[in-house]
């Protein structure tokens, strides 16, 4: 029988491994199951041009799926990969080799690759589901596009970058915008107070309104239609008018299939820095649901909730998965450790804010280059951030795309 | 090998200049500006530059 690799999770992570071990000469069968309907696409626009973009204001799933930016480009090789969309992966039995389906299908592996990626958190109070929105799948940014009109009251629960997007794009569609943010400013863990205030003030005057150190409490329905959602009342007493509500409360990973086989899934799946899932060389683990150490900056394996992750841990993980399905070829050397760089980006209104390393444990921060004084969004301010006395990242926001690459390099000299 | 990039979708992230610099470069006016038929022996690295670009206005055709 033909030699087959299952990769559970059809987004961009599984789209990566499935190029990846063709690349590496994977010939044998391989089939990606995902629960969306829909082939892989990008996420990073649903934030943005899909949700205000005019000429995609009236487009389908369907049709946007390969609108600019959305579309994924996907490699030749993987013209012969099986995709089995809209279709749930409910269990795993790893000693067996096998995945079971929603639909009641029992799918046999050699190896196995995990790029279930996260669904987003809910707030813990029920009712109003349909006024009621989180971003992360194409179904929920058409969804919400549909109630960002004119001079609708949004109110967006979540100040990190998600939160901060969505408010941009819903302040350009016209609605009024209000921000709910347990820290007293938005964005604070990744960027540090005078950056994250900056950025505040730069939403405040486009008109966004924060509600910092707050959270929510209650939801009432219109006094007309209790059915109807009217009023977000926060642990202050404060109410806020509110006919969209937006939980930009962060992630959880999806690993609940994966239970019963005696892996560590207290935060995502735990890896080592081969991406191998608890030592097996037949499972693998890609993408933001996978927590593995990053020797650049410690042995703590963490989860990395960026972009570029599945594409680098995507590499790393199909070339560890070929090396453990062919024994003949492990006398090979030990490869070199992984230690991508982390790097991030979000746009909101016409800024541009672009990360790289690991901001978010800085004992110091210090501002580089440029400043917060007026101008700053056309001038560009670098923010470099460290840890023991060594830049382990760096912000810039605003500034040229060249400004940003300097910035980059000088990063990846000193990691 | 082709190499094309949507100027109109292209949002100057530059991931594709750390990925293949003899394909990518930035010019003076911070313009993207690319190698449309670059020797088959960067084939690896044009690919992995489109791989990561954000916005996906990366093309390469054989």
């Amino acid at each position: 029988m033909t030699p087959r690799i299952v990769i559970v999770g059809g987004s961009l992570g599984g789209l990566r491994a499935a190029e990846q071990l063709r690349v590496h000469g994977w010939s044998g069968e391989l089939t990606v199951v995902g629960a969306e309907a829909h082939l892989p696409y990008n996420r990073p626009p649903l934030s943005k041009n899909v949700l205000v973009a005019p000429d995609a204001s009236a487009l389908s799933a369907t049709e946007l799926v390969n609108y600019p930016g959305v579309a994924l480009r996907r490699r030749a090789h993987v013209e012969d990969v099986s995709w089995v969309t809209g279709t749930e992966v409910t269990g795993a039995v790893l000693a067996d080799r096998v995945v079971h389906t929603a639909d009641g299908r029992t799918l046999a592996y050699d190896g196995l690759v995990v790029a279930t990626g996260l669904r987003p958190r809910r707030l813990p109070i029920d009712g109003f589901g349909s006024q009621r929105h989180v971003l992360r799948t194409l179904d929920d940014a058409i969804a919400l596009r549909e109630q960002l009109t004119t001079g609708a009251s949004v109110v967006v629960v979540g100040g990190g970058f998600i939160g901060c997007e969505v408010a941009a794009s819903a302040r350009r569609a016209g609605c009024r915008v209000s921000v709910v943010e347990p820290f007293v400013a938005p964005m604070l863990r990744p960027l540090g107070s005078e950056l994250a205030r900056t950025l505040q003030t730069f939403h405040e005057e486009q008109g966004v309104v924060f509600e910092l150190g707050r959270s929510v409490s209650a939801l009432i329905g219109r006094p007309s239609d209790l059915e109807t959602l009217g009023t977000v009342i926060l642990d202050d007493g404060t109410e806020l008018e509110a006919d969209v509500l937006v939980e930009a409360v962060g992630s959880r990973p999806n690993v609940e299939w994966l239970d019963g086989n005696g892996l560590d899934l207290s935060d995502g799946v735990l890896c080592d820095n081969l991406m191998r899932v608890e030592g097996r060389g037949e499972v693998v683990a890609v993408g933001d649901v996978a927590r593995f150490p990053n020797p650049r900056f410690d042995s703590t394996p963490r989860r990395v909730e960026h972009w570029c992750v599945p594409a680098d841990t995507a590499q790393r993980a199909a070339t560890t998965l070929l090396r453990g399905l062919s024994p003949a070829d492990s006398g090979a050397e030990a490869p070199a450790p992984f230690a991508p760089l982390p790097a991030f980006w979000s746009d909101q209104f016409d800024v541009r804010i672009q990360g790289f390393g690991r901001t978010d444990h800085a004992d110091r921060i210090e501002v580089l280059e440029g400043g917060f004084a007026p101008g700053w969004a056309s001038d560009g301010v670098v923010v470099g951030y460290f840890r023991e006395s060594t830049m382990t990242g760096v912000v810039i926001a605003g500034g040229t795309p060249a400004q940003r690459l300097r910035h980059k390099a000088l990063l990846e000299a000193v990691g | 090998m082709k190499v094309t990039v949507d100027t109109g979708v292209c949002a100057d992230h530059g991931q594709c200049i750390f990925s293949a610099p003899k394909v990518f470069q930035f010019d003076d006016d911070g313009r993207l500006v690319w190698e449309p038929a670059p020797d088959e022996s960067l084939r690896a690295s044009v690919e992995e530059a489109a791989d990561v670009c954000p916005v996906q206005a990366i093309r390469v055709d054989d």
